[in-house]
């Protein structure tokens, strides 16, 4: 007798001598079994059968070597029932031997012999298949043993699945209804589950873990029945809803049992048909809330949406049948059903649900933006009772709910309408609200996205808060990454290419809105988000023109109204000479921060926009800033060059300036270039001034004396930088400059000033050829060469033969 | 051998041949040498007949006083010598020589034979038909031969379930339940045990058949117990609620019908006994009587 309960089983090395004994004697008692069934003798075919099979009786196996056992076992009664069939053939008759089998004395063979022969007696008929089967599985109560038991009714689940009374088959009618074939796998599965369940109770507290694993490993033989109960023609959907769910639901509610009701509630999902989900909603999601707290309902919840939603997509004709049964609403209401009642459950649970919800609802209703916004909704009430959400699993799930209506629209603007969005994002940290931020930059970036109206705007800047300014809860920009920070700050300057609108209004509107928001984000991040900001409204600007051009009628009638209202922004008809205040102000800021470099091309940038739509005292006011900026904020001597540079080459373009502004801003930019620190840089800054004296243009200045003004002082200050660098370093520098001057000599003299002759150019020439023939000058190749070529223009410019070579005759090389 | 044998013992073999003897049922009943043998099968009120064969040892003589043949119904007990409580006689021959086979028929119409015959552990009833050829000396030829009773009744009048709770307090209770209190010889035992209440660990639970015999009366009462048949009818641990069904073909196991003080001499009584043994292999049990009869075939 070996069925004593163990304190659990023995070590693996026993269990493997277990079962190799156990298995050498079920071949013995099996062997002596085939000779009696080769002899026909039945009384000694079911005494070594008997035998055999009370090697099933063990206690000592883990499930897993006695499943091997079973197998061994199973495979031997295969044999026994042929002899069986054979048995009734010649006269005896089955309910003889449904008889005779049941004197064995321990109940574990006697049953299943009772199976392996009832399987023989229904298939003869004799007896009406419900009959055999119900007194079947009741007489298996016998075994209360939960390893044994469970096997033992998986015997007789297995024999039976092809005897069902199930509707077509051919034990229906005399044999019962699909009813008797439900009515009886229900059953098995009710018993097999307790069994199942009780497993844990067995043996010591202190092996729990183990036997739960050991137990979740027989949990198919559970499942099994329900995969039995999916595949009965018979059940159609009333059944299903009638009897079937209700009675198995009852099953896993009142088990109580962790393991088996997150299995078997995923097994009813899994196995059932999606149609019969969908129609029986109520009472599946019921049950949902009545598990145990411990159970993972979230996953069993989202497999069963996710189920539902791919249901959906099969076939649009489905669509009106989750809208009949009003499947989002009871699924919503179960999701806040299941998280009030399960108190336990972690945020990231809850949350979990959500995502779940919210994907179904994606997937299933699309064109329903309230049910989404409602989901979100849901969410944010769960959330209000934790403030921050800290837990790592819940922020992940929080971001993969976020995500996922950006990922189903494939547009912000979609999801700006969520009224609940942002206040989710409310709940999450510093660092998980920029990476959401980002995420929603990154896709409005992918799928080209433009955001068309201001109060979209304002809504996605609500979104993007951590990105666009400091808010209570982040870090000092100190403390942020300098390579991250940048990234973020080009996303968000990218950004603004992004919002944009065809109608004037609405996009002034727009880049206000904007701006209010850059505002707020520190010295930092303006050098990132105002420059685009800017662009963004010269394009406007340039866009406003040209509609003036087109509509010269509208200008006359708008230009008096306009003056009188200029500082209202929100005007509703839109001039540009507001957007140049507005543009103005925000350069402002911006030299503010301080990034007068920036400023200062940003200035110049829009002087010269003025200056096409012929705003002169819009442009003059940006020189004037761009000027002070250069004086007040530029200090370095590099950036004071560049700026020149800039300056003279936009101001040289300028052509909206009368007389008197035009000199006196050339006057300051020419008095600029003389100031500068090292002489080659004003050498250079004051021949660049030149050309403000000399535009090619039409109607352009050309003060030719001026330019020979420039020109002989840049000279002057070459040769002071030569005389300078001789005295300081021994020897002079190179002649780059004077070749450089000569250079802008050759360009006026072919644009024909008047004021630089022949000579003026040989004289020059001559100095150089003498300076670098001077010993004190230094040698540098590229000079040379640099001179050589130029020489060898003014040769070819000779030979020509047009009027500029008539008039480079004079020249000598 | 034999026959060597009956040269010094036996001047004659005596055998007796029942009228129907080919035909009529046998019953196999063992012998305490732990041999089966095989009686014919007679009830109360039927007509013994047959006939009586003597064969004289080859070419002797056998002078005899006469030849009788009686019908005892005798109750054996262990240690005394038994007692008839029935005997009938026949003279078949008067007194004279036998010197070749000799057939004497016979016949005991409508025997009176209330008590089936009985093979317990202490007591014995049998029914003996035994040919004496008188004779002075040596003493007389004595041939005995035995042959089974078997009364069937007519099925009981009143048949009641039983239906009982038992349990050991905080402990375990049950309620279990046979469908019948009298069952023939052949029935079926259904029934079901429920259990209320399990705080003990079981390991199985089984159905026993005992058989009591007691002799003897008042202070001097022996009485002996026998298992009959012991039923496995659950393996492992129950959880309250559970049922367990019984189902016990009784056919399978020697059983006699309840006998109730046969000639103030003896009883026989069956008892159902529901056995749970634990873990620690305690047993727990409930004993109930049930009465057996035999019912006509």
């Amino acid at each position: 007798m070996q069925n004593s309960i163990p304190d659990g089983f023995p070590s693996t090395n026993d269990q493997e001598k277990l079962l190799a004994d156990a298995l050498a004697l079920v071949q013995h008692h099996a062997f002596y079994m085939h000779r009696a069934l080769d002899n026909n003798n039945l009384q000694d075919a079911l005494k070594f059968s008997a035998q055999m099979l009370g090697e099933l009786r063990t206690s000592k196996l883990s499930p897993q070597k006695y499943y091997e056992l079973y197998m061994k076992t199973f495979d031997e009664l295969r044999m026994l029932e042929v002899f069986f069939k054979e048995e009734t053939k010649r006269g005896c008759t089955n309910a003889y031997l449904y008889e005779e089998v049941q004197h064995a004395g321990n109940v574990l063979p006697r049953l299943y012999l009772l199976c392996t022969v009832g399987s023989v007696y229904i298939r003869s008929k004799e007896a009406p298949a419900k009959e055999v089967l119900k007194d079947l599985v009741e007489m298996c109560r016998g075994i209360q043993h939960p390893v044994r038991g469970l096997f033992l009714r998986s015997y007789l689940s297995q024999i039976s699945k092809d005897k069902l009374t199930d509707a077509a088959s051919e034990f229906e009618g005399c044999g019962g209804t699909v009813v008797d074939a439900v009515e009886f796998v229900l059953q098995n599965f009710t018993e097999m589950n307790k069994l199942w369940v009780r497993m844990q109770h067995q043996g010591p507290a202190k092996e729990k873990e183990k036997r739960e694993k050991e137990r979740s490993e027989l949990r198919d033989l559970v499942g099994k029945n329900l995969h039995v109960l999916s595949q009965l023609e018979g059940v159609d959907l009333d059944m299903y809803r009638d009897i079937v769910l209700p009675r198995v639901l009852e099953q896993v509610v009142n088990c109580k049992d962790e393991l088996a009701q997150y299995y078997l509630m995923d097994c009813i999902i899994q196995v059932f048909p999606d149609e019969y989900h969908l129609q029986t909603l109520d009472t599946l999601l019921g049950a949902c809330s009545q598990l145990q707290p411990s159970v993972d309902v979230k996953t069993v919840m989202s497999q069963l949406m996710d189920r539902l939603s791919v249901y959906a997509a099969s076939a649009p004709e489905v669509l009106a049948e989750f809208s009949q049964v009003e499947a989002f609403s009871k699924l919503s209401e179960a999701v806040i059903k299941v998280i009030e009642v399960q108190q336990d459950m972690p945020l990231v649970g809850a949350v979990c649900l959500h995502v779940a919800l919210l994907t179904f609802t994606l997937r299933v209703h699309a064109d329903r933006l309230d049910y989404v916004d409602q989901v979100l909704g849901a969410c944010v009430k769960k959330l209000n009772g934790v403030g921050k959400v800290n837990d790592s699993k819940a922020t992940k799930q929080i971001i993969t709910l976020l995500s996922a209506p950006l990922e189903k629209y494939n547009n912000v603007v979609t999801v700006l309408n969520l009224t609940n969005y942002p206040k989710i994002m409310e709940h999450l940290d510093y660092g998980t609200n920029k990476i959401m931020a980002v995420v929603i930059i990154q896709s409005i970036m992918k799928n080209g996205t433009f955001i068309m109206e201001a109060d979209k705007v304002e809504a996605l800047f609500q979104l993007l808060k951590e990105l666009v300014q400091d808010s209570d809860g982040s870090p000092t920009l100190d403390e942020l990454d300098e390579e991250d920070f940048m990234e973020e700050q080009n996303l968000v300057a990218r950004l603004v290419q992004m919002l944009t609108n065809e109608d004037n209004d609405e996009m002034f509107k727009i880049l206000i809105t904007a701006k209010k928001h850059f505002q707020k984000g520190g010295s930092k991040r303006l050098g990132y988000s105002l420059p685009p900001l800017v662009f963004s409204a010269l394009k406007l600007v340039r866009r406003l023109q040209e509609q003036d051009k087109n509509n010269e009628v509208d200008k006359v009638t708008f230009s008096p109204q306009e003056q009188g209202s200029s500082t209202e922004a929100d005007e509703a008809n839109i001039s540009p000479q507001k957007v140049f205040q507005f543009l103005l102000q925000t350069v402002d800021s911006l030299s503010a921060v301080p990034a007068p470099e920036l400023a200062l091309r940003l200035y110049l940038q829009c002087a010269e926009a003025a200056n096409d739509c012929d705003l002169e005292p819009i442009a003059y006011e940006f020189f004037t800033q761009a000027f002070v900026t250069y004086e007040e904020e530029i200090s370095d001597s590099k950036a004071q060059v560049t700026s020149i540079h800039l300056i003279v080459g936009t101001l040289q373009r300028m052509h909206v300036f009368g007389v008197e502004n035009r000199d006196t801003l050339t006057h300051k930019a020419t008095g600029y270039s003389a100031k500068l620190l090292k002489k080659p840089d004003q050498c250079r800054a004051v021949y660049v001034c030149s050309h403000l004296f000399w535009i090619e243009d039409e109607g352009g200045v050309q003060d030719g004396e001026r330019v020979l003004l420039c020109l002989k002082r840049a000279l002057r200050i070459a040769n002071a930088a030569q005389q300078m660098a001789s005295v300081t370093k021994g020897s002079g520098g190179p002649v780059t400059l004077f070749v450089e001057i000569l250079n802008k000599y050759l360009y006026y003299f072919e644009h024909g000033n008047q004021h630089i002759t022949n000579a003026v150019i040989q004289g020059l020439i001559e100095l150089i050829v003498t300076e670098m023939q001077s010993e004190n000058t230094t040698q540098d190749p590229t000079v040379d060469a640099f001179f050589a070529s130029t020489l060898r223009y003014i040769r070819f410019q000779k030979q020509k033969g047009d009027g500029v070579a008539e008039r480079y005759a004079a020249i000598e090389v | 051998m034999n026959y060597i044998v009956g040269v010094f013992k036996q001047p004659c073999v005596i055998s007796v041949k029942f009228a129907d003897g080919d035909t009529r049922k046998q019953a196999t009943v063992k012998k305490e040498t732990g041999q089966s043998v095989e009686l014919p099968v007679f009830s109360s009120k039927d007509t013994i007949s047959g006939e009586v064969h003597i064969v004289p040892a080859y070419g002797k003589k056998i002078d005899h006083l006469g030849v009788k043949i009686e019908l005892f119904g005798q109750i054996g007990l262990s240690l005394d010598r038994g007692y008839d409580f029935t005997s009938l006689v026949r003279e078949l021959d008067i007194p004279g020589e036998i010197y070749q086979h000799k057939v004497y028929p016979f016949e005991f119409s409508a025997v009176e034979m209330p008590y089936e015959s009985y093979n317990g552990a202490r007591v014995k009833l049998r029914y003996v038909l035994r040919v004496t050829v008188g004779r002075n000396f040596p003493s007389n030829i004595i041939h005995d031969s035995e042959f089974w009773v078997r009364n069937t009744s007519p099925p009981p009048e009143k048949i009641n379930p039983i239906k009982m709770e038992v349990g050991i307090e905080d402990c375990l209770h049950i309620e279990f339940e046979y469908s019948k209190d009298k069952y023939h010889l052949t029935d079926v035992v259904i029934g079901k045990i429920y259990f209320l209440l399990v705080r003990i660990k079981i390991k199985h639970m089984e159905l026993e058949i005992r058989r009591r015999e007691s002799t003897g009366s008042g202070a001097n009462t022996i009485v002996e117990t026998e298992t009959l048949a012991k039923f496995e009818l659950m393996d492992g641990a129950p959880v309250r609620g559970e049922s367990i069904p019984i189902r016990l073909f009784l056919k399978n196991y020697d059983l006699t019908p309840t006998y109730r003080n046969i000639n103030n001499k003896f009883s026989v009584k069956y008892f159902f006994n529901l056995v749970l043994v634990d873990e620690e292999d305690r047993r727990y049990f409930k004993q109930q009587e049930v009465t057996m009869y035999r019912l006509d075939p």
